[in-house]
């Protein structure tokens, strides 16, 4: 989140898309309630399905699964039409002005630079028109501005064209318009709520991006009561994303190295963010060598020195995007040898899972580190898996929990909140960090003893802690926090990292959370006294644990004051200029604290190279603005540019490694299958909570009333689902609460599927893998599988 | 109906009423002196495991005789500003998380083709993982690549998880893994 759970009670309107947080973060969804009840904040939740969180919004459109590019594109549209955009707002705070080269193009859905060999965009095609010394040219009435980019091409999102893609009744969508259009002055926010429902497609990163375009057209990015507010999935999702278990960064979001860069200079030209405005801090890419060599130090100690490139070289470099559909790609390729899983399954999660199963067949070996057994565990016996055919060796490691340890859980607003040890491991249980430990030692003494390929990485790696086979969490949390290697002392802010080796930090983003005067994640100053804990009254409540960066609690905070330092909201302030003492007071600025506004002090989004949020950027893989695409398993040609229905970009996994696509098309497969969460399970492991499994102890699917009407399925009935790859036979169960869309002209039937069931649990005769139906397929940018979108059929059984 | 009328107790009635109001004697009962479970447990701060609201837990643990810390109840901490002390079923039920008797007891090992487990030591576990990993690496790992770039990966083990377990634990695995040389490294953020 760019905000927090608690400042969601700041909002006017909530626009809640690709989220169910009533069933799904029932005790996070408080707050949107809170804002409804306290402010009289309207909820509009768009969604397949009418669920509890429907059912209190003030609206609820049923929209087709993947088709919120053109909701959020139609609204753009409305708001630049219609002149409801925050202009002062949006000429400062984002990328508006800015002139795009002539060389970009947009034609029948492709983007220039697109590369038919590869099937991918060159996105350095996507830049701006730039001046001497190497800045952007700003002027926000050039036709090529920025501005009128977006215009251009969110005209076609017209009223009709919304109705015809995402089955939203066109006066349906202007009522949610009139709201939104609203939200572009400076006394009213906005925030949209979102999850899997928009990442989990071929476009996911681009549904994400579209609302959050429109957020900073309405100036609400950086406000209490703001923002784009993702709800993440698990305990520690975040923070573990932020620690860079992630192919393609290292901790802190610097970017995993590429072969063909030789030592840091090339590393930090091609990874660091140019400053493409004079008044722009660039802060990321002004100070990416500096994390970047406070990491190498950390990692490498005495073996990184500045003669080394601080042990550069150590870094692995990969060839390709190693994701995770990639994993079991390799596997299937025979190139994956041995998979090591940490509270993760990876049968149940899929995609394909049963050509998951096939690639963990493939595997030499498999670890998997868990509390319990798992769908992973017990894959090799798996209903319809012949074990005698199956040679992949498994280690199954049994993990202590959550509650036999203690370290921090970081929550969706970035909230890292430090945890005790409750009890001590049960039984023969064992810390998943003393097992990794055990792991690597045993492996750095093989290759002393046998030698072998390269051993210096593993042979120089820092295990600086009292007993490096039991490094404790807290000594961990130090190392992330950081040192100053001259004096000792941990350090306070990542503003004094430097890039000459006598500063250490594991995760730069994180420094700050454990300074000399300790760790501040354990602090619990909270509501038991809000006179004085929140003396602001916004909900910040800074004594309550830590949040990164710097304990701030909303993001981009300087745009939540207009360029002379005033709350554009006096009732909602973020942070404020208070002249007297010279600072920015409120939040934790994101901006430097003691440097005053005015026409020449920095942008307010000091991340970037531009100084501004980026309404137009070249950051992502498919596209400068979104579009609106088919899912890759589609009922209809893309009304916008049949001929180009899905994205050209995303990765089609089977297609690219030589095996048969297995796509369905709407022949045969007639309905489109969204797949979701219940409130009482969280994935897969709570089938072995018996309280529950009680509470939803059986695999269903939703049917709409009218299709089991037309198929003479009744509630309870079992029924078979099918998709070009997998089936369910499960249970029925008929509802009102999905119904039918008309796109495009045709009558479409959305049908859900909850995802916890598989052979693993209480009640093991609920053996069918929801994501035996998913397709094979990844997001462009993020190569995110497409979970939620594709075609099935449904028969009675 | 209010309980106060249900019970006929007065303004003057402080909870202890007589037997002709209820058919019996309350009286004793208040004699009886109730114990919570929790009555001079330790509590510790602990975290939800399940979602990302981050929802606070109270832990309430007894040592018991045989040196035993058993674990009585797992509540919402009224204190947080997240969730101001509730829980929904999940968090709720976390109790039966923590104590489950469903969890793996043991280091377990399936050989190639066989269809069962075995049981085994940590040490028998570890050593023959770790000698798998260094198989795997030396078998798989490429120092230069064709373009004669140094890239010093190894492309064949991959690493997968992290969501359930702390920061801490997932910045050491992220420091490890990359200092075995993988590439594949990955976790929950992406599905």
């Amino acid at each position: 989140m760019t905000n927090h759970w608690r400042d969601i009670q700041h909002a006017d309107l909530i626009l809640v898309n690709g989220a169910n947080p009533a069933e799904a973060h029932p005790v996070g969804f408080r707050w949107m309630m809170r804002a409804k009840t306290e402010r009289g904040a309207k909820m509009v939740h768009a969604d397949p399905r009418f669920t509890r969180t429907s059912a209190v919004a003030d609206m609820h459109v049923r929209i087709r699964t993947g088709t919120d590019v053109a909701y959020f594109g139609g609204l753009i549209n409305y708001v630049l039409s219609n002149e409801l955009f925050h202009r002062e707002y949006v000429e400062w705070a984002t990328n508006a002005g800015f002139v795009v080269s002539p060389d970009y193009q947009f034609d029948d859905g492709l983007f220039n630079g697109f590369d038919e060999a590869t099937g991918t965009y060159d996105t350095t095609a996507w830049a701006y028109e730039t001046e001497a010394g190497g800045h952007a040219k700003v002027d926000i009435d050039h036709p090529r501005s920025v501005l009128n980019l977006l215009r251009q091409h969110y005209s076609r999102y017209t009223p009709e064209m919304v109705e015809r893609i995402t089955g939203i009744p066109q006066d349906q969508f202007l009522e949610v318009a009139q709201m939104v259009g609203e939200m572009g002055r400076p006394d009213k926010v906005m925030t949209i709520v979102y999850a899997v429902g928009l990442t989990h497609h071929t476009t996911g990163v681009q549904l994400i991006r579209s609302g959050a375009i429109l957020q900073l057209l309405l100036g609400n990015m950086g406000r209490p009561g703001g923002g784009m507010n993702a709800e993440r999935g698990h305990a520690n999702i975040q923070g573990n994303t932020d620690h860079a278990i992630s192919w393609e960064i290292l901790p802190g979001y610097l970017r995993i190295p590429a072969p063909g860069q030789r030592d840091l200079t090339d590393y930090v030209d091609e990874s660091a963010s140019p400053k493409l405005s004079g008044l722009a801090e660039n802060f990321f890419g002004e100070n990416y060598r500096k994390f970047m060599v406070s990491l190498l130090k950390t990692w490498y100690g005495d073996a990184a020195t500045a003669d080394n490139e601080f042990a550069f070289a150590y870094v692995p470099k990969p060839a390709e995007n190693s994701s995770w559909i990639s994993i079991y790609d390799q596997a299937l390729r025979g190139r994956m040898e041995g998979v090591m899983l940490s509270g993760m399954t990876a049968t149940s999660i899929g995609p394909d899972s049963n050509q998951v199963l096939q690639a963990l067949s493939n595997l030499k070996w498999l670890c998997v580190m868990d509390a319990f057994a798992t769908t992973s565990s017990e894959f090799w016996r798996a209903p319809g898996m012949n074990p005698a055919d199956i040679q992949t060796e498994v280690f199954m490691l049994p993990a202590t929990h959550w509650i036999e340890k203690d370290g921090s859980f970081v929550n969706s607003g970035r909230w890292s909140q430090w945890k005790d040890q409750v009890i001590p491991p049960e039984g023969q249980s064992m810390h998943d960090h003393w097992m990794m430990a055990e792991l690597f030692l045993r492996v750095r003494e093989l290759y002393e003893q046998q030698g072998g390929k390269y051993p210096d990485p593993i042979r120089d790696l820092t295990l600086d802690y009292a007993d490096p086979r039991k490094p404790l969490l807290d000594e961990l949390a130090q190392e992330i926090n950081g040192r100053n290697l001259t004096t000792g002392e941990r350090m306070e802010s990542f503003a004094d990292l430097l890039d000459d080796g006598t500063t250490t930090a594991g995760d730069w983003i994180y420094t700050g959370s454990y300074p000399e005067s300790g760790n501040q994640m354990k602090r619990r100053d909270g509501v038991q006294d809000p006179e004085a804990n929140d003396p602001t009254g916004m909900g910040f409540y800074h004594n309550w644990a830590w949040s990164w960066p710097a304990n701030r609690r909303v993001l981009y905070n300087r745009a939540s004051a207009d360029p002379q330092g005033r709350a554009w909201d006096p009732e909602r302030p973020g942070i404020v200029w208070d002249a007297s003492q010279r600072l920015w007071v409120g939040d934790v600025p994101d901006y430097p604290e003691d440097v005053p506004p005015g026409p020449e002090a920095p942008l307010p989004f000091i991340m970037t190279g531009e100084g501004t949020g980026r309404i137009f950027s070249n950051s992502v893989a498919d596209g400068p603005f979104p579009e609106h695409y088919e899912p890759i398993e589609s009922p209809i040609d893309n009304p916008l540019h049949p001929a180009l229905s899905t994205t050209p970009a995303a990765f089609l996994y089977d297609e690219q490694a030589g095996r048969p696509n297995r796509f369905g098309t709407p022949d045969e497969f007639p309905y489109v299958a969204t797949s979701y969460r219940l409130t009482e399970h969280e994935h897969y492991v709570t089938q072995h909570v018996e309280q529950l499994v009680q509470l939803q102890p059986e695999a269903f699917v939703e049917v709409p009333a009218a299709l089991a009407d037309e198929k003479g399925i009744a509630n309870g009935d079992r029924v078979r689902v099918s998709s070009k790859r997998g089936k369910l036979e499960v249970r029925a169960v008929v509802t009102k609460r999905l119904g039918a869309l008309q796109i495009d002209g045709q009558t479409v039937y959305q049908i859900g599927i909850p995802i916890h069931w598989g052979f693993v649990g209480i009640n093991s005769g609920q053996h069918w893998l929801a994501n035996a139906l998913t397709p094979f397929v990844g997001d462009a940018s993020a190569r995110t599988p497409e979970f939620k979108a594709f075609l099935v059929n449904i028969e009675k059984m | 109906m209010t309980r106060r009328h249900f019970l006929g107790v007065g303004a003057a009635g402080t909870g202890v009423v007589g037997a002709s109001v209820l058919g019996f004697d309350l009286a004793h009962a208040s004699e009886v002196k109730q114990t919570l479970r929790i009555d001079g447990a330790t509590v510790s701060r602990s975290v939800c495991p399940y979602c990302a609201v981050g929802c606070s837990l109270l832990a309430y643990t007894k040592e018991q005789d045989d040196g035993h810390v058993e674990l009585l109840q797992l509540e919402g901490d009224p204190d947080s500003p997240v969730n101001e002390g509730t829980l929904c079923p999940k968090g709720a039920s976390s109790l039966e998380l923590a104590i489950s008797r469903r969890r793996v007891p043991s280091p377990m090992y399936r050989e190639p083709g066989a269809e069962e487990w075995q049981e085994v030591s940590w040490d028998f576990a570890l050593d023959q993982l770790a000698r798998r990993i260094k198989e795997s690496r030396d078998r798989t790992f490429v120092g230069q690549d064709a373009d004669g770039n140094v890239v010093n990966r190894c492309e064949g083990i991959a690493f997968a998880g992290g969501a359930a377990f702390s920061s801490e634990e997932g910045y050491f695995a992220t420091k490890l893994m990359r200092g075995l040389g993988l590439v594949h490294l990955e976790q929950q953020a992406r599905v």
